[in-house]
């Protein structure tokens, strides 16, 4: 295949970037996307050229380093799926193809297409855990979970923390991804304890981070290569609206 | 306890052709030869709690004052942070990905096991501890693998107390299924996600300890070396892949749970990120490294489509449940499709070699026995490499909603990447590299030799043997993590004065200076090729010449030619930009540099091993039909042999400043397993 | 009260609080959309009817005087909330797509804030004209009918009959409709009242919410225009 790529270029967090175009040849069909880029590094490599800086690691869909926003689409076309499950053949000969990174005011570019996503682990870190000390757990039969409870847990505790949702959002809003973990632990009895504490820290922070708030457009659960569902927002919302009620009668 | 002979699970045993007697003999002789496991006395079942007793303790107040380093942050790592700060020690955790989140435990699909034996079938910690150590094929420690079985409850406990969603059934009770071919059902799962849910479990336990402060959280920074102060461990160096900064971390110990070496194949299962670069560093510093020829290689993997290929994708095994391995019986069929392949043309050879055990073989034998087919020249696809795995019995009998349901996203996973429809032609599979069952060398404490230096999860090599069984990688990590080092860590800690290290010292200075020296190096080669084409070449080579199977005229090749591609990559690399921001092709030379170094050794490894043992198949120690077990047809022609009186030991081996491999044994005792030959027939 | 009070300020500065500000003060307007209508209506049960109905309003002006700040009220909170979300979710945002692409936002969510604008313009317009009788005479004797009570009637007449105030009235409608097909499930979303089962119908709901209120509210007029109301 031969393409025409239009690649955001950006030295670091504190320079410009802009769009550069690279034309490639002889691309294989069978090539994920990535190794497609694999491809045009090696040739920008042997030529002189500086090769172009993404993130990516497991390439099998579940670290969730890849974050290519391709022709407008965090991730590329194609449902449940992340840029390293995307593949060449998706496209057509001639294509021209934009790649730019996640964009979002709370994800700084760091180079090129690679962005700094640690604004979900300071979200985590504000109340997206149990906390259960090792060692002091109780028989794991001795607490018995509804089938359903359970399945819905594992639902919302899918999210391999990609940032898509935020990339695809025109208000860079992290509603999903918030929910998602708010869903999965609070859904559970282990959870329960530190419910009310959990959905007002994580949005707090959520909001200190920077992110925007949802306008209920559904962009996230389009592009989520996980399908976590819209759902969970909606329950977000009754959970912290209920945590704030009771803060304030109690 | 005494001796027990356990027959229920998976294949039939044999008393190994060599006596007891004689094994004893060896044994007793040899057993204090270097290097020294400190595995506590007594009967097995209690060795781990007499060991708990007789540990140092910290006190509370005095923990604070120790501060350990934790490179990784997957199960091993990640859980093991967080459970030390839990007790109060200082943790500088250190991880090259740009979150813990990301560390490539996330990607084991299959499950957990753990010997709660709810399911009433008949588990026991005996009984884990028994396949554990038949499935290692006789080469793993009897009191580490006993001590991991007595653990695994404990990990299923603490992961549910987390939140991690494990499978349940109608009655919300915990859900297990039987895995890799075992007897009973003690695999606990997460759909096909179990590996993911318990890394964001100890992700989560790690975050909710950064935020108390006991954690100190250093993501995208890569060890670059292990610094030692009189010998023991006591720091590293770490490049913040950001800013290109170098820096020295001081610290009274020092853990590397940095995962496995299979990236030296180039293509592997394995992340691309993966590598050996903190063991190998640490073995530069002298800690040995035992048994790095222990390859395990899965059997259903997407085969290889082109020379661009950058990784491979596994498809779970429980594939093998209802799919049939086959390929066309004549070479002349090979190019046809498989739909104008006759039924009577098909070579169902899995069914035809282990009429008992069928496509359910072994992960070993079923990796070896496609290779085998491949290099008859009976391999399909473009590249010749790859077997069809079948389901169109299964879809007759069973209607293709039934395999949807139990297989759905697998399928989707292999139409997305190969464009094919696996409901209505057979899917294509080749065995790859997926896990490493050797690794640094540590004790019972988890210590290495090197004094301070403590060893986690893959990145050791002390209880998979020469192969692991399916869904006990996860077990293992978090055993280490959750369970193990706090407890033994204390039993160095306690002799050693905190906060007397300081980065100002010499041996930071001087290790900063050669990081940076090497660094240099790389950047002003200039020349024509890139670190992937190096790589390329070295990973092709080795998975040629030591992956699957391996003969010594094989291995000595590619020990003559590893220094020839090493010597070509030190004059011809090409490190483009600067080492003062970001720059993958930098962070990829350092790792590529080492991976040239240890494929030397992995030779070395599975030169010197002249048997057939687990993940380390030599072409001269097979079964002939001579051998009484073939003729009274206990096993077939061609199966592993093993020599116990030879070579029940551990590779150590240790390297000198000049690179000189020296290797020590540590003979392993069998006091509870009778050693015994595998027969999947 | 003091810290009910802080609450209700924490609250307030969340980005989950004031939208859920936004999705109740919307909710009241919904409200009042579908009383203002249906009292509309009553012009086509005759003058006599829609006047009286008129009298009967303003015999209350305390209820009435209630209803009329609470409603601006609405309307001004939700405006000003919407305008501090929109500043937050462009400031989040930061740099835009060169290639810009659309999933499945609907074309009313990504316009809310312009229907929006458009509309305050039309409440203003049209209070002004309906309600302080701004620059013309519907305050004058000619609107007294027989019973000497304001003739509504005659006023909506005579208002409607003038055709660019008749189509600005039916173009801000379709506006306000547009508005309202996202507005009304967007309102269960953010209350946290919808499930993936329930959503089918609170989205049907919504649309024919919005049908109705367009339907309703056109119809006068375009009955005026027509001439089938005289």
């Amino acid at each position: 295949m031969n393409l025409t790529l239009k690649v955001w270029r950006q030295k670091d967090s504190d320079s410009k970037g802009k769009m550069e175009t690279y034309v490639v040849s002889d691309i294989p069909e069978e090539a994920s996307f990535l190794e497609m880029l694999d491809i045009v590094n090696n040739q920008l490599i042997e030529s002189g050229g500086d090769p172009i800086t993404f993130d990516h690691d497991c390439r099998e869909g579940i670290c969730g380093s890849c974050s290519l926003t391709i022709n407008g689409v965090p991730h590329g076309k194609g449902k449940g799926i992340t840029t390293c499950q995307l593949h060449m053949r998706k496209f057509s000969d001639g294509e021209t193809i934009y790649i730019e990174p996640f964009r979002a005011k709370p994800f700084p570019i760091l180079k090129d297409l690679m962005v700094d996503r640690s604004s979900f682990d300071r979200v985590i870190e504000s109340g997206g855990y149990v906390s259960v000390r090792t060692g002091s757990a109780v028989d794991a039969n001795s607490m018995p979970i509804e089938k359903d409870d359970a399945d819905t847990a594992f639902d919302a505790a899918t999210c391999i923390g990609c940032g898509a949702c935020v990339a695809s959002c025109k208000n860079a809003s992290a509603m999903l991804f918030v929910s998602a973990k708010v869903k999965h632990l609070n859904s559970l009895p282990q959870g329960a304890p530190e419910k009310t504490k959990r959905v007002v820290n994580m949005v707090n922070q959520m909001d200190k981070e920077g992110f925007g708030n949802c306008t209920n457009q559904y962009e996230c659960e389009a592009v989520c290569p996980k399908s976590i569902k819209a759902e969970f927002i909606s329950d977000l919302n009754r959970q912290y609206g209920t945590a704030i009620v009771k803060d304030a009668i109690s | 306890m005494s001796q027990k002979v356990l027959d229920s699970s998976g294949p039939s045993l044999l008393q190994s052709p060599v006596s007891l007697k004689k094994i004893k003999e060896i044994t007793d002789k040899k057993i204090s030869s270097t290097p020294e496991s400190k595995i506590p006395s007594g009967p097995i079942d209690s060795k781990w709690e007499k060991h708990k007793m007789d540990s140092a303790l910290i006190n509370p107040a005095n923990r604070r004052k120790f501060t350990a380093i934790v490179v990784g942050s997957g199960l091993a790592g990640g859980s093991a942070a967080a459970t030390l700060s839990e007790l109060g020690y200082k943790v500088k955790c250190f991880c090259y990905q740009d979150s813990p989140r990301r560390a490539h435990s996330i990607a084991a699909q299959g499950g957990i096991n753990a010997a709660k034996n709810y399911q009433n079938d008949g588990d026991s910690v005996y009984r884990l501890f028994y396949d554990t150590i038949k499935g290692g094929d006789f080469r793993s420690r009897e009191a580490n693998v006993h001590r991991l079985a007595e653990v695994s409850t404990n990990i299923i406990d603490q992961c549910v107390a987390q939140g991690v969603p494990f499978a349940r059934e109608y009655g919300g009770l915990l859900d297990n299924r039987s895995f890799g071919g075992a007897q009973v059902k003690r695999t606990f799962y997460a759909r096909g996600q179990t590996g993911q849910q318990l890394l964001l479990g100890a992700y989560q336990a790690l975050q909710k300890e950064i935020s108390n402060g006991g954690v100190e959280m250093h993501p995208r920074t890569e060890m670059l070396d292990l610094v030692l102060v009189g010998g023991h461990a006591k720091g590293i160096i770490a490049r913040n892949m950001v800013t290109g900064e170098i820096t020295s971390h001081a610290a009274d110990c020092v853990i590397l749970a940095t995962g496995g070496y299979g990236n030296v194949f180039y293509l592997s299962t394995n992340a691309k990120g993966c590598n050996v670069m903190s063991a190998y560093r640490a073995h530069k510093k002298g800690a040995y490294f035992s048994n790095p020829c222990y390859t395990q290689i899965h059997p259903t993997c997407i085969p290889v489509s082109g020379d661009y290929q950058s990784k491979l994708t596994l498809m779970s095994e429980s594939l093998r449940n209802d799919g049939r391995i086959w390929v066309p019986k004549s070479p002349g069929d090979v190019g046809k499709a498989a739909s104008e392949i006759a039924e009577a043309d098909r070579d169902y050879y899995l069914e035809r070699k282990y009429p008992s055990f069928g496509n359910l073989a072994p992960r070993d034998i079923a990796s070896r026995s496609a290779k085998e087919v491949c290099d008859a020249g009976l391999g399909i696809g473009n590249s010749g490499l790859g077997v069809y795995l079948d389901f169109a019995d299964s879809i007759n009998q069973f209607g293709k909603d039934t395999i949807a349901s139990r297989y759905g996203n697998l399928f989707q996973m292999y139409e997305k990447i190969t464009g094919e429809d696996p409901y209505s032609q057979p899917m294509r599979i080749y065995p790859a590299v997926h896990y490493t069952m050797g690794g640094l060398w540590v004790d019972y404490n988890l210590m290495s030799n090197v004094p301070g230096l403590h060893v986690l999860g893959e990145a050791n090599f002390s209880d998979h043997g020469a192969n692991r069984l399916g869904a006990s990688a996860l077990m293992q990590g978090l055993a280490d993590g959750y369970f193990v080092i706090s407890a033994t860590l204390p039993n160095y800690l306690v002799n050693e004065s905190p906060g007397t290290i300081s980065t100002e010292m010499p041996e930071f200075r001087e290790a900063e200076e050669n990081v940076r020296t090497r660094i240099s190096k790389f950047l002003s080669i200039n020349g024509k090729r890139s670190v992937d084409s190096f790589h390329r070449e070295l990973g092709l080579l080795v998975w040629d010449k030591c992956g699957m199977s391996r003969n010594r005229s094989g291995l000595q090749e590619a020990l003559k030619k590893i220094p020839q591609i090493r010597e070509e990559f030190w004059d011809n690399l090409c490190v483009p930009g600067e080492s003062n921001n970001i720059n993958q092709e930098l962070e990829k030379a350092g790792r590529v540099a080492d991976f040239m170094d240890f494929a030397e050794l992995l030779c070395h490894d599975a030169l010197d091993r002249e048997e057939s043992c687990g993940g380390h198949f030599r072409e001269e120690y097979q079964f002939t039909k001579d051998d009484p077990e073939v003729a009274s047809g206990y096993t077939n022609e061609g199966e592993a042999k093993r020599r116990d009186d030879e070579y029940a030991y551990v590779a150590a081996w240790e390297r000198d400043d000049a690179g000189k491999l020296d290797l020590k044994k540590e003979w392993l005792k069998f006091e509870n397993v009778k050693l015994a030959t595998r027969s999947y027939k | 009260m003091n810290l009910t009070a802080n609450s209700f300020i924490k609250f307030y500065s969340s980005s989950i609080g004031k939208k859920v500000i936004v999705a109740i003060t919307g909710l009241a307007l919904i409200g009042f959309l579908l009383g203002h209508m249906v009292g509309n209506l009553k012009i086509f049960a005759g003058p006599e009817k829609i006047n009286s109905y008129a009298a009967w309003l303003h015999s209350m002006p305390l209820v009435l005087w209630g209803a009329r700040i609470g409603l601006l009220a609405c309307f001004f909170m939700h405006i000003f909330t919407t305008v501090m979300l929109v500043i937050q979710n462009r400031r989040s945002k930061g740099s835009r797509y060169v290639y810009q692409h659309t999933n499945k936002a609907s074309g009313a969510s990504r316009t809310m804030i312009w229907s929006g604008i458009i509309i305050i313009c039309f409440v203003i317009y049209h209070i002004l004209h309906f309600t302080v009788r701004f620059a013309n005479d519907y305050d004058s004797s000619a609107y007294i009918d027989t019973m000497g009570r304001h003739d509504v009637y005659k006023m909506l007449i005579d208002g409607f009959s003038w055709l660019p105030a008749s189509l600005f009235y039916i173009f801000s409608m379709a506006l306000l409709c547009w508005h309202l097909s996202h507005g009304f499930s967007s309102v269960f979303q953010t209350l946290g009242l919808r499930t993936d089962k329930t959503w089918g119908l609170i989205k049907a709901s919504g649309y024919a919410y919005s049908l109705i209120i367009f339907i309703g509210n056109c119809s006068i007029p375009v009955s005026i225009l027509a001439g089938w109301l005289t």
